[in-house]
């Protein structure tokens, strides 16, 4: 039985600022344990990226998509990239999981939770950090077609237009 | 330096993804010997069974850290061929 002085997070009054967690997982993405990693009493913002599987790519149906990481890399290149906003920044606070393995529509993909003072910061972390993920990290997904096709995603090539 | 045996089968390198899937491994040995010019290590898997598909300029991770082609692999090192990333 929970107590009634139940919190879904600790709050606790050390501040500390930082790259608090960083994985590469293969079980689903805990996004309320996430968050719970960045939160302290001097947080005003939590600002949460998540990157879901849709259902849905140049104009093919999808049915699910398979990622799979160079796991030692990819966690250390993870690590490196959530840590360069902080370091200009001391009281920003990062927690990232991206998940491997097969995933179904709807599923979460990767999670990014960024908390700050203030709203700014934290937002801004966030989007660094996914769109030098998608850039740095040796992780790579396969889409699985309706029809059965399986297609690695290589956004290095041109962009087809569908018919 | 002394002469060594380790490099008799040639320099391992690893696979992922798309490139995994057009050598057929995930590890395949690249006849060439370390120390070598990471370029040189490339243009050897070009003319491998399924390096057709490698691009001008692939990328390569020596010891889980992103190296260029005029970089050098030396005997021991871990390497990785890194097919065209696409996380998130």
């Amino acid at each position: 039985m929970k107590s009634p002085s139940f919190r879904p997070w600790p709050v606790v009054s050390d501040a500390m600022g930082g790259v608090v967690h960083v994985a590469v997982v293969h079980d689903p993405i805990g996004t309320a344990e996430l968050i719970a990693r960045v939160q302290h009493a001097g947080i005003g913002a939590v600002s949460l990226f998540l990157g879901t599987v849709r259902d849905l790519n140049d104009g093919r149906a999808v049915s699910g998509m398979e990622y799979e990481a160079y796991m030692g890399m990819a966690d250390s290149e993870l690590r490196a990239i959530a840590g360069e906003p902080c370091a200009s920044d001391p009281g920003l606070v990062v927690a990232v999981e991206h998940r491997v393995g097969t995933l179904a529509i709807g599923d979460v993909s990767v999670a990014i939770a960024c908390a700050h003072a203030h709203r700014a910061p934290a937002m801004d972390a966030a989007r660094y950090i996914i769109d030098e993920l998608k850039r740095r990290v040796p992780i790579w997904k396969q889409e699985h077609y309706l029809d059965g096709e399986r297609v690695w995603i290589d956004p290095t090539a041109p962009a087809r237009t569908p018919a | 330096m002394t002469t060594s045996n380790s490099n008799h089968a040639g320099i391992p390198v690893l696979l992922f993804a798309s490139y995994a899937d057009a050598f057929g491994a995930r590890t395949v040995q690249v006849p060439v010997s370390a120390p070598c010019r990471a370029s040189v290590l490339v243009d050897a898997m070009r003319v491998m069974p399924g390096g057709a598909r490698l691009p001008e300029v692939p990328l390569l991770a020596v010891n889980q850290t992103w190296i260029d082609l005029d970089a050098v692999v030396q005997p021991g090192d871990e390497v990785a061929l890194i097919p065209p990333v696409a996380g998130g």
